[in-house]
């Protein structure tokens, strides 16, 4: 005998089939940083020791911009996974735990703002 | 009958066997070394958001920020974030190819942990060597 109701059989949908939603978008933004990353990396190092103009001409360029922000973007959503499965292992108080995913969301949201609005202040300056 | 609780017995809490009973190996040791990256990282975004809210706010701020960048804890602290983050990158591949159902022989873990390990020190080199050369 099946506990599912009628209804859902019907359906034949199953669950929300957002099971591995958190599984499955941690690895996208996974895939999709490691060229950014490598990007960001190695065009840091090629600008150390840099002067404010150049950088600011680098960040300026439209393209270079853009890319800024993807990575940007990418890097804080994927930290806010990763930080929030380290916080479900460890924080075994559960009012804790809201709190302090909450903390992680709420700060990840700021840092992503606030240096994606940086990029955008320079580029359109 | 006397009602007497049962003793329940002090039970060890995790992580009581590491180092008494649990024999680290190099697959749990960059395991470990994958999620300690990652929280290094999620503050090292803290440092990548400060570099460019100091390029928005102008040459003076800049320069402020650059000075400690290039004093010696900053640049311990930049050498510290390349390799973590390469490290991170490197590993993170690794799982992805777990991920897709490959080379998760023991033999095969073994062999993609050494190599993850030597990729983020030649990357980190790799990058480091162009920051000095720039």
């Amino acid at each position: 005998m099946s506990l599912r109701s009628p209804l859902s059989r019907a359906r034949g949908l199953g669950s929300a089939k957002e099971g591995v939603h958190h599984f499955w978008v941690q690895r996208v933004s996974a895939i999709a940083l490691v060229p950014l990353t490598l990007w960001f990396v190695f065009s840091l190092a090629r600008f150390a020791g840099s002067d404010f103009a150049v950088v600011q001409h680098w960040v300026a360029a439209p393209s270079v911009a853009v890319t800024l922000v993807l990575f940007l973007a990418t890097m804080l959503y994927h930290s806010a996974l990763g930080v929030q499965v380290v916080i479900e292992d460890y924080v075994s108080h559960e009012g804790n735990r809201i709190v302090t995913l909450l903390l992680s969301k709420f700060v990840h949201a700021i840092v992503a703002a606030a240096s994606i609005f940086a990029v955008l202040k320079v580029a359109l300056a | 009958m006397s009602a007497s609780k049962p003793q329940v017995p002090a039970r060890p809490l995790s992580p009581f066997m590491l180092g008494q009973y649990y024999r680290f190996q190099l697959t749990s040791v960059l395991s470990f070394a994958h999620r300690i990256t990652g929280i290094g990282l999620s503050l090292g975004t803290l440092l990548v958001a400060t570099w460019l809210i100091t390029l928005a706010s102008g040459p003076e701020g800049y320069a402020k920020f650059q000075v400690h960048l290039n004093a010696w804890y900053g640049q311990a602290l930049l050498f510290a974030w390349t390799w973590a983050l390469m490290y991170h990158l490197c590993n993170g591949i690794r799982h992805l190819v777990w991920d897709a159902g490959y080379a998760l022989e023991l033999s095969s873990a073994y062999a993609s942990g050494y190599i993850s390990l030597i990729a983020s020190f030649l990357l980190t080199g790799a990058v480091w060597a162009l920051a000095v050369l720039a």
